[in-house]
């Protein structure tokens, strides 16, 4: 029996054809990365290949790599394989990479999302034969509403805190969530302060896209100059004393998990927005169609019950065991290094 | 429905005690009388009895939703709330209705007698319409009670702030029977009625586990000691020759003890005794596993009475003669209900009870009085002896106070038993804990007859952990499950945990052959593998 173009192996995802991993977990010699998320960009591999505006970013997280930056849509020849990578919409720089070999084709998506956010370049479906899809939000209960509507809500929140005298802090990922939720505050309510490893990450983003200004919290900076105003942190900083210096405040989370109102209530966070990277379930559905494959590969998220509802729907569907964590990840974010307040 | 769906939403979304109370009292303040009546009703447990079964439930959830009925199983799993489940699977409105809180409540009610396609027909209707938030809160109504940490003292006091009644009057108003779909505003909150009173209970005092040494409850003297039961806090009333058994969830539970009418002729009207229903197999005080096969059932068969007949064990008296004594001295109130604890049982017996030949199922509560807290301390030591929890502590010269208030009654119960065991099944929670798996099965080492060592199931826990040890469980549990049975994975044995339980007994209903009451994890053992584990034949020594 041939070899399949990509297989599961405990490094990460191979071509062996081509002697290259896919967004491996293990140190390896040749790798192609999907995004800069830590769980998809790992730290020791020799020979790094990625679009090229995750190079800056993964060059910020990792330190000293061999990196090579791709176009869109760009194919590069390895062993007779061919690669490319596109527009995954996941955040800025995250690609989809597809592999062909003798005619056959197969997508890997790492994470994606079929909403257009206005910052990472949007997802474009391939036509392929076997696509591997992530399923973080692979359930019938997760219905995103469009970021326009999200974004009104996130920006009266604010107004009414600021209405109370009070602090708004808002968390999100330091790379990605974070700029997305910045992109479109609304300058006139007030000003936008940041946690250290958002403003680092944004100084980085900022040749790619237009962000408003930000100001770093420091020891210098008190904290009445921050009431009516709005803090960017990162999940990890809640529950932090550097978080608790700045009372009277009020929290809000914006991710796909606070769909559920015990994921709010567990964290402790006054307030919810629904607002995710990843596609919503029909989202996934819709994009799996375009893409018209007749394989289908689930590697992070409900795998086992969103591939049995496609076997239903007739697609020969399966699960793979992967590292990658999703939005998952968001319920162990390592802690980062809190900014002292006066 | 819109002001009832929006006061969910702002009490579920904080966490703050006065913003609850305020958004209440807001509340309060502007709703219709009807609609405040059915709101009290609601946040008190009082809803009209469930219009459709949840099977039916869930199959037209997936109907409309066009899902298959699995993958709806799924989501509620990882959900953890059914009509969050179905608010967020059903196809998405922007609308909304004008339909008030108690006419959804009043088509609910009527609802009930019609045929399943009606059923279908009006629950379709509604959640097309009903905007996402609305539509929770309507099937939330259909399906049980809402818990968005608003306790029924919370509910008072947000009451108590819109109308300026006394909260305590409020609180005494509020117990009993009522029914919200009769009651009126008026009757039930502004009126004072006193034929309304004849059943109606007085609120239980509860007391706070004790924090400090006991030393620093100071002079010994001023405290009066007795054990604590570990059965059903009870108030039994007698008025116009009538008895009511009031539980502390405020359930009338007279019909499941029929002992207790033997009381009637027997103590005179106008008493209210606070005390404990204890079981009293073989004519001595059994154990909290006795009493379950009597909790639940409605109608007691008479082997059933024979086999676990229940006492009542008494510790204070709050109504005598027709007069509320909540406000005098608790040693004043002792010397009342010992007198009539000493009229009850030895005088003559009156004829109704020498035809039936019953003795009167009524105990005295001893109080203790010591010198010195040394000497407490080593009563507290032979609880479970007993079979009491530990000891209950109250100052002399306290009053019945109303809820749980610090400083007057202390409990000072006994350590737990504890026992290290091993993680093997685990199930996800609900409620803030959705999506994580928080409920865990735990088994002990047991020789089969092959004379192989085995795990056996004895104990289910769910509390006790950290949030954050919580999740590196959940986390692990995700990795190492073995199998998967609907919501329960069963893992590879492999976590070792400390659990701690208040009381143990002998079962035929467990597995282990074993019940433990109230198991919890106090520690992750993670420095013990699972052969540190210890065995079902440890567990058994332990019973007394």
């Amino acid at each position: 029996m041939k070899k399949p173009i990509l297989e599961f192996t405990d490094k990460g995802i191979y071509c062996s054809a081509a002697k290259v991993y896919i967004d491996p977990w293990k140190p390896v010699d040749k790798a192609i990365i999907s995004h800069g998320h830590a769980d998809h960009s790992r730290w020791g591999h020799k020979q790094y290949i990625t679009h090229h505006r995750n190079v800056p970013i993964i060059s910020h997280r990792l330190g000293e790599i061999n990196v090579t930056g791709k176009e869109w849509g760009e194919t590069f020849v390895i062993n007779n394989v061919k690669f490319s990578l596109h527009p995954a919409g996941h955040i800025i720089g995250s690609s989809q990479i597809r592999v062909e070999r003798k005619g056959e084709v197969w997508i890997f998506t790492g994470d994606y999302k079929s909403e257009d956010d206005g910052i990472s370049t949007p997802f474009e479906p391939i036509k392929c034969h076997t696509f591997i899809t992530e399923c973080t939000f692979g359930l019938p209960a997760f219905k995103w509403t469009p970021q326009k509507e999200v974004f009104e809500n996130i920006n009266q929140w604010w107004v009414e805190n600021k209405a109370e005298d009070k602090t708004s802090i808002l968390f999100g990922y330091s790379l990605g969530k974070a700029q997305r939720l910045l992109k479109y505050l609304n300058t006139d309510i007030g000003k936008i302060y940041t946690h250290g490893a958002i403003e680092n990450m944004t100084e980085i983003l900022r040749p790619l896209a237009d962000f408003p200004e930000t100001t770093l919290i420091t020891r210098e900076i008190k904290k009445e100059e921050l009431l009516g105003n709005i803090v960017l942190a990162p999940p990890s900083a809640h529950g932090s004393t550097w978080i608790r210096k700045m009372v009277p405040y009020v929290t809000a989370s914006a991710s796909g998990w606070m769909t559920f109102r015990g994921a709010r209530r567990r964290r402790a966070i006054d307030k919810g927005f629904v607002l995710s990277d990843h596609c919503d379930w029909q989202g996934l559905l819709e994009s799996i169609k375009a893409t018209g494959a007749e394989k289908v590969i689930c590697t992070h998220g409900y795998t086992e019950i969103f591939s049995r509802y496609l076997r239903e729907q007739g697609y020969d569907a399966r699960t793979e065991e992967t590292q990658y964590e999703g939005e998952l990840g968001e319920l162990n974010a390592s802690k980062e290094e809190p900014v002292e307040v006066n | 429905m819109k002001n009832f769906a929006q006061l969910i939403k702002t009490l579920d979304s904080t966490n703050k005690t006065n913003i609850k109370v305020q958004a209440l009292a807001d509340y309060f303040s502007v709703a219709s009388d009807k609609d405040k009546v059915w709101t009290i009703a609601i946040l008190s447990h009082r809803r009209p009895p469930r219009p459709v079964n949840t099977t039916l439930l869930r199959e037209w959830a997936s109907e409309l939703a066009n899902i298959p009925l699995w993958l709806f199983e799924e989501s509620y799993h990882i959900v953890g709330d059914l009509a969050e489940t179905i608010a967020l699977v059903v196809p998405s409105s922007k609308s909304s209705t004008e339909k008030t809180l108690t006419l959804f409540l009043e088509e609910m009610i009527a609802l009930k007698k019609k045929s399943d396609e009606e059923k279908r027909e009006y629950l379709f209707e509604n959640w097309k319409v009903l905007d996402y938030y609305e539509r929770f809160v309507f099937t939330k109504l259909i399906t049980g009670g809402f818990r968005i940490g608003v306790s029924q003292k919370l509910m008072t006091r947000a009451l108590a702030k819109a109308t300026e009644i006394d909260e305590d009057i409020l609180a005494y108003k509020l117990m009993g029977n009522w029914d919200p779909n009769q009651i009126t505003f008026q009757e039930l909150i502004l009126e004072e009625n006193e034929s309304d009173y004849l059943s109606k209970p007085y609120p239980f005092y509860l007391a706070y586990a004790i924090e400090d040494k006991v030393h620093d409850l100071g002079d010994v003297s001023e405290w009066s000691a007795e054990h604590k039961w570990d059965g059903i806090r009870s108030q039994v009333i007698l008025r116009n020759n009538e008895i009511f058994v009031w539980s502390r969830g405020e359930e009338l539970v007279t019909d499941k003890y029929p002992e207790f009418e033997s009381f009637i002729g027997a103590i005179p009207n106008g008493t209210a005794i606070d005390g404990e229903i204890l079981p009293y197999p073989n004519g001595q005080i059994g154990t909290f596993n006795d009493l379950q096969t009597r909790i639940g059932r409605k109608t007691v068969s008479k082997a059933l009475l024979e086999k676990v007949p229940v006492i009542l064990k008494t510790y204070d008296l709050l109504e005598w003669q027709g007069e509320d004594i909540r406000s005098k001295p608790f040693v004043e109130r002792r010397n009342l209900l010992e007198n009539l604890f000493k009229n009850v049982c030895h005088a003559e017996p009156v004829e109704a009870l020498v035809e039936k030949s019953l003795e009167i199922p009524l105990h005295l509560s001893e109080t203790m009085h010591f010198d010195s807290w040394e000497e407490v301390s080593k009563e507290r030591g032979r609880s479970r002896e007993v079979h009491s929890e530990g000891l209950m502590l109250k100052r002399i010269n306290s009053p019945y106070l109303v809820g749980r208030k610090k400083g007057d009654w202390w409990k000072w119960k006994v350590d737990p038993l504890t026992i290290d065991a091993v993680l093997t099944y685990a199930m996800r929670g609900h409620g803030r804990r959705s999506n994580l798996f928080t409920d865990y099965t735990f088994a002990l080492w047991n020789e089969n007859e092959e004379g192989e060592k085995e795990l056996v199931t004895f104990a289910k826990a769910y509390s006790g952990l950290t949030d954050a040890e919580f999740r590196q469980v959940d986390n692990w549990i995700k990795k190492n499950t073995l199998e998967r049975f609907g919501p329960v994975r069963s893992v590879t044995p492999h976590h070792v945990f400390e659990i701690a339980f208040e009381g143990i007994a002998l079962s035929k209903r467990h597995k282990s052959g074993v019940a433990t009451r109230f198991p919890r994890m106090l520690r992750w053992r993670k420095d013990k593998n699972i052969h540190e584990a210890n065995s079902l034949s440890d567990l058994k020594e332990m019973i007394p």
